[in-house]
């Protein structure tokens, strides 16, 4: 299931003008991912922390979410700095480990994290409807979003679809197994979910035409520019700019 | 004066056959007519066709043979249909397939916006829909968490927010409580426009059609061929049951 614990809040952040915290998240992200000075990097986490802050998310709900990252770097901090060639930094007995293949794995962690907090900090602090239409008004390829929006619509009754599938077997004794058995039974289900997936696809798609659908949406939700937004966009610009600074010209 | 008085027909199709891809004829050298303030409910066993014959009336399924007449004119290519879909609001058996936007107010303004309505008006318009329909209070839900019962009335929301002429109703009952259900027979009662109701319901249909039909081998059976009738009784041995004899 997709829970949305970050959408609903009353900090000034849930407040600003989405298609301002989406321009701005993509921005920091770039500017971000293409740093490799560590003054920048470590100013960028501080940035992105404090922005989790001020939105104040649950603590608990942010630090689940880096944990699943966290896999994903360890596994990093493990490969990296034995396999990068380079000058030695340690040695541990027969393993060697790099120089730069420690600077890049540090690099690495700090980016994926500010990164990461960025996009809860402003990105999942709107509902994926809004998400859906602010990309739309920023003029993101409309079928992206119809494909995006219609993903969130449909996941939740194919999921459903899913366990009354699998429901259905259970009522009739399958207990998978490692066997030839269990695998064609879950090869069943998931081919019948594909199966009732484009039927339904197909039902959705007359029920739309049925309703004079011309192959575009149109949006209900008007987004108005708030005081604080502005203030968002001056320190947004700031941020950048200080980064900019940071990373290409002190 | 006497050609108003007389029955406008809306829907005429002749000799319509449909068969499903390499599966068996579905419906065979049909004729029907549907007439302005008709009410006809159709009740039929499973597979019958019935709503093909509704696919095939909103263009969405094209028969290999016969005519078809909506508001006196001929249709046969998509783009006739465009007007007969704007016209005749059809209510899907699936609710899902019907709600796909992610809010109520947003799925029921979808149709008047694709007519070319202004945002305001669609909300506009929505929104009378849905107090119309006693479900004002819905209007920011997101429409996967809804009841079955409350995503049938938001589905039949979006439909009459349309302001369509002729309402196809498919099996509108399934799975709606008592209550729901009740509801569903007040507001089709209350509407005054023409409509053809799918159910198996026999009270149902009677409560909100004139006339019933049924199909069999692809065709439609009109009220000669097939009556239904109700009655009322008194059960005198109290709360024990009794059978009707099954018609010969």
């Amino acid at each position: 299931m997709i829970t949305e614990p970050f959408a609903i809040g009353n900090s000034w952040i849930h407040r600003i003008d989405p298609r301002l915290k989406i321009s701005f998240a993509t921005l920091y992200s770039f500017l971000i991912a293409l740093s490799d000075r560590f003054p920048t990097l470590i100013t960028g986490l501080v940035i992105s922390i404090g922005l989790v802050a001020i939105a104040r998310l649950n603590i608990r709900q942010v630090s689940k979410r880096l944990i699943v990252v966290s896999g994903f770097l360890l596994l990093l901090w493990v490969v990296m700095p034995l396999t990068y060639e380079g000058p030695a930094m340690y040695r541990l007995g027969p393993l060697t480990l790099t120089r730069p293949g420690i600077t890049l794995s540090a690099q690495m962690t700090l980016k994926s994290i500010s990164i990461l907090l960025i996009f809860m900090a402003l990105v999942a602090t709107m509902t994926f409807a809004t998400l859906g239409y602010a990309l739309d008004r920023l003029h993101v390829s409309g079928k992206l979003v119809h494909l995006f929006l219609l993903t969130y619509r449909y996941i939740f009754v194919i999921e459903k679809e899913y366990r009354r599938l699998l429901r259905a077997a259970r009522m009739r004794s399958f207990h998978p197994g490692t066997n030839l058995h269990s695998y064609k039974t879950y090869a069943y289900i998931i081919g019948m979910l594909f199966v009732r997936a484009s039927a339904r696809a197909r039902r959705v798609h007359q029920a739309m035409i049925c309703r004079g659908f011309k192959g575009r949406f149109y949006c209900l939700q008007e987004f108005k520019s708030a005081g604080c937004d502005l203030f968002f966009l001056i320190l947004m610009t700031l941020i950048s700019m200080g980064l900019i600074y940071l990373q290409w010209i002190y | 004066m006497d050609i108003l008085k007389k029955k406008q027909p809306i829907i005429e199709l002749k000799g319509i056959s449909y068969a499903y891809p390499g599966g068996r004829q579905v419906l065979d050298n049909l004729d029907f007519t549907l007439s302005r303030k008709d009410r006809i409910g159709l009740v039929a066993p499973n597979g019958s066709g019935k709503t093909t014959l509704f696919y095939v009336i909103m263009g969405l399924l094209k028969p290999s043979s016969g005519s078809i007449k909506i508001f006196g004119k001929p249709v046969f290519k998509e783009k006739d249909f465009r007007d007969v879909r704007r016209r005749i609001g059809l209510l899907f058996q699936d609710a899902d397939d019907q709600l796909f936007s992610p809010t109520v107010l947003e799925d029921v303004a979808f149709g008047p916006l694709n007519l070319g309505k202004s945002t305001r008006e669609a909300v506009e318009i929505s929104r009378k829909t849905l107090a119309f329909l006693g479900m004002s209070e819905f209007e920011d839900r997101i429409t996967f968490k809804l009841s079955g019962g409350e995503k049938r009335m938001i589905s039949l929301a979006t439909v009459l927010a349309m302001a369509p002429e002729v309402l196809l109703l498919d099996e509108p009952t399934t799975g709606l409580d008592n209550a729901t259900r009740k509801i569903l027979v007040n507001v089709l009662k209350s509407l005054d426009m023409s409509l053809i109701l799918i159910s198996h319901s026999a009270d149902f249909l009677a409560g909100a059609t004139d006339t019933i039909c049924s199909m069999e081998n692809g065709r439609i059976l009109t009220d000669e061929q097939v009556h239904f009738h109700y009655h009322y009784h008194a059960h005198t041995r109290g709360t024990i049951p009794h059978k009707h004899k099954e018609p010969k």
